[in-house]
């Protein structure tokens, strides 16, 4: 059998997929598996990313004639990695941590349509930074809980909250020192 | 080199073991994706990134010795060969993408290979347990462990909402990959694989037929896999695919239980015509090679020939790769030759166990 992709060596794996009930078949030869990342198992599937490429809407953009008096909107840009929203929904990875939080808007019906549903993790948490990410929020907790103390005038408990944020603070930046 | 020596230098250690259900459920292998929080996943990093990442897990995680997995071995894909680099990716310790596309990879092994972290494949870290049998819930413990074990060194990429955070999104949230490779014979030979594969998939699991097609994979190999990684927790997740597996495990054994009582002849015939392919070929393509182990492990766990080792499907399956062929040579084969090499290796394997 010719391997489907280049219809000139032979195909040397033969493979079949099934992905959301849909078969697929392979017939590939060697170089052709290899430009693909494709291999069994264990690797990468190519086709998820394929599928997913057609689950994410690409903004589309704005033509230039026309309604002339449109700006084009700005497009979600990641500061740290650089990478645009369309390039994402190209490749269909993320840069790097901060794109999560820079195209997180956009990022829930992604999410749902993957994962049966679910945007939300329902699954482990870190030890060591889960217990930071505790601390954190309870810092933000407490600041709240004293911007209103301050807004009705009761300084004394103001101070007492501000120390406890301060001891807060103070255990997470030595944990980081030490 | 003899081919027995060959065989215990090729075969991983954690092989060898035999786990529970090992007649059906040849493996168990479970994989952690993690990323550290600051720099760019591997995709978008420079190779200088991707080189301090190493760095940092050279320092902080090979100097440590973990008390179960010992001591780990950095191998940087630089340094390695092509063909050594492609025997890892038949052993499934590192991936073929790892092996030819990273800008700076590098696998970090146990001595007994059933513990690889690969580094900068598509995340950062690709924390990987592999064990035989039907073992899901052990490697999930043990994938656990050595997730906890980095996380007191290294800072991952994680938030309240979203869970571990992935370069791919079909990985976001717990990270997590279980998957079983599964040995379902009779399942294909008495046609049931076209009614419950479709029933899998409606449960969220993702099943491939390996060196086949679907229904009617040759060497009746299925990989199955969890799809959703996002929402459940990982016991749930592991949980969810063990009961499908113990399902098929039961209808697995139900088959051959009735194969054995209504054509007892049909199969004998079956299996001991592929054992005579497999002792006399002089080439074979890896297609065929895989039907006939098939059969001739079917006979095995079958009771019907009973003075050859059960472990030789897994152990020839991976034998008669391109890579090992190669490696055994010496050389690099055509397909052609491979076809010869590959004949000739099964065919001294099956002396050996005389
Ligand atoms: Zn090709
Ligand atoms: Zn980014």
């Amino acid at each position: 059998m010719l391997c489907q992709e280049c219809q000139q060596r032979q195909a040397t794996l033969h493979f079949t997929k099934i992905i959301n009930g849909e078969k697929t078949e392979f017939h590939i030869c060697d170089t052709c598996a290899k430009d693909k990342g494709e291999y069994i198992p264990g690797s990468n599937s190519f086709s998820i990313h394929q599928l997913l490429s057609g689950l994410l809407d690409v903004d589309q953009p704005i033509s230039s004639s026309g309604s002339g008096f449109m700006k084009p909107r700005a497009e979600l840009r990641c500061e740290s990695c650089g990478m645009t929203y369309r390039q994402f929904a190209e490749i269909g990875r993320f840069g790097c941590s901060n794109c999560y939080k820079t195209f997180n808007e956009k990022l829930d019906p992604i999410f749902r349509r993957i994962h049966s549903g679910n945007s939300v993790h329902g699954g482990k948490v870190p030890r060591r930074i889960g217990k930071d990410l505790h601390v954190h929020k309870e810092i933000e907790r407490l600041k709240q809980q004293m911007q209103e103390f301050i807004n009705s005038e009761e300084f004394e408990q103001a101070a007492k909250i501000r120390d406890k944020i301060r001891s807060l603070e103070k255990s997470l930046n030595d944990k980081k020192e030490g | 080199m003899s081919l027995r020596n060959f065989i215990s230098e090729a075969i991983s250690p954690w092989m060898k073991n035999e786990g529970p259900d090992a007649d059906i459920v040849l493996s168990s292998r479970v994989r952690l994706a993690r990323n550290l929080s600051k720099p760019p996943f591997p995709i978008a990093a420079s190779k200088e990134q991707l080189e301090e990442v190493i760095d940092l897990v050279n320092k902080k995680c090979v100097t440590h010795t973990h008390r179960k997995f010992g001591e780990l071995e950095l191998l940087r894909m630089e340094d390695m060969k092509k063909n050594e680099k492609r025997v890892l990716v038949e052993k499934h310790l590192i991936s073929p993408n790892l092996s030819d596309e990273s800008k700076a990879g590098a696998v970090l092994l146990s001595e007994d290979e059933s513990l690889s972290i690969m580094i900068n494949e598509e995340d950062h870290f690709r924390i990987q347990v592999l064990l035989s049998g039907f073992q899901l819930t052990e490697g999930l413990r043990y994938a656990n462990e050595i997730d906890d074990w980095m996380e007191d060194k290294v800072d991952f990429a994680f938030t309240e909402n979203r869970g571990y955070l992935t370069s791919c999104p079909t990985n976001v949230g717990t990270g997590l990959r279980a998957s079983v490779m599964m040995h379902l014979p009779a399942l294909v030979i008495t046609r049931q694989m076209n009614r419950i594969l479709p029933a899998i998939n409606q449960l969220g699991l993702v099943v491939r037929g390996i060196y086949g097609e679907g229904s009617e994979a040759l060497g009746n190999l299925f990989q199955i896999s969890n799809q959703i990684t996002l929402g459940k927790s990982e016991e749930d997740i592991v949980d969810d695919l063990r009961s499908v597996v113990s399902q098929l495990i039961q209808q697995e054994r139900a088959a051959r239980e009735s194969l054995l009582q209504q054509s007892k002849l049909q199969i004998e015939d079956r299996v001991f015509r592929s054992f005579g392919l497999l002792s006399y070929s002089r080439t074979m393509e890896s297609k065929e090679a895989a039907q006939h182990l098939s059969n001739v492990r079917l006979g095995i766990d079958m009771g019907l020939i009973d003075n050859v080792s059960g472990n030789i499907l897994n152990e020839l399956m991976i034998l008669t790769q391109p890579g090992f062929l190669q490696q055994y040579a010496g050389e690099i084969l055509s397909p052609e030759q491979r076809d010869q090499r590959r004949a000739s290796l099964i065919r001294e394997r099956l002396k050996l166990e005389n």
